[in-house]
């Protein structure tokens, strides 16, 4: 339980296929202090429901799309955004 | 920028085109996007569009800015739908104003293209034999505007 004292609270949005792949749109976790996007994505991907999840996903932070080695804040809204269809 | 929305009701040329049209400019180009009644063969019975409307709704205005800096065009409005939407139905309408054709349709033809490679909005097609699945998109990855690919005409999509 220490780690989810002291870990960085963070919404997660899943979309389309990977909200399907969750199970579910939205969920809260927890990262340590120190991540970084690609850091949360590796995490995500060590385990089900998602370990099914590209490495090269795409992923927006408070609604902007972001690079890996972006930071991540405590109550972040991160989206992992599948590849797009809109039109 | 006149109009930048996901919205779930109906979507009518006419509404769009009034939006644009009161500036007294020469050229006024819109394009419309439809659900296909058949796509690839199969009878398509609706398509369900799900987006990221918060984001969706900020990069739909992004866009529609970025039109009117970058090609010249006076005003834009644009419109995708967001939900079930049936084949003959309008799924995406970008009306724009522009002093002249040409600026009228590169700016909207930029907005149909950035739309389709950085919108987060994703479909799944629902058939009439009762199955569905994803379509396939483009990754829309970190990528200025720039990046994002005008493609030719013949590729799928609207």
């Amino acid at each position: 339980m220490r780690q989810v004292e002291t870990g960085i609270p963070i919404r997660l949005l899943l979309f389309g296929p990977f909200r399907e792949m969750a199970g579910r749109g939205e969920m809260e976790i927890s990262v340590p202090p120190g991540s970084r996007v690609r850091d949360l994505v590796d995490q995500l991907r060590s385990a089900p429901p998602l370990d099914a999840l590209p490495a090269a996903v795409a992923v927006a932070v408070n609604r902007r799309f972001a690079p890996p080695d972006r930071d991540l804040a405590a109550g972040d809204e991160v989206a992992l955004v599948p590849p797009v269809a809109g039109g | 920028m006149r109009c930048a929305e996901i919205v779930t009701d109906r979507i009518s040329p006419d509404g769009l085109l009034r939006l644009v049209e009161d500036g007294g400019e020469g050229a006024v180009v819109l394009f419309g996007g439809r659900v296909r009644g058949r796509n690839e063969g199969r009878a398509v019975r609706v398509l369900h569009y799900e987006a990221y409307e918060a984001m969706a709704a900020d990069i739909l205005a992004a866009i529609g800015a970025e039109a009117i800096e970058r090609c010249g065009a006076t005003q834009v409005a644009v419109r995708h739908r967001a939900g079930d939407v049936h084949p003959g139905e309008w799924s995406l309408l970008v009306a724009v104003a522009a002093p002249r054709r040409a600026a009228g349709f590169a700016a909207a033809r930029y907005v149909v293209e950035q739309v389709k490679g950085r919108l987060p909005v994703w479909k799944r097609e629902v058939y009439e034999d009762g199955t569905s699945r994803w379509l396939d998109g483009v990754d829309p990855g970190v990528r200025s505007a720039d990046e994002v690919p005008m493609r030719t005409y013949d590729e799928g999509g609207a």
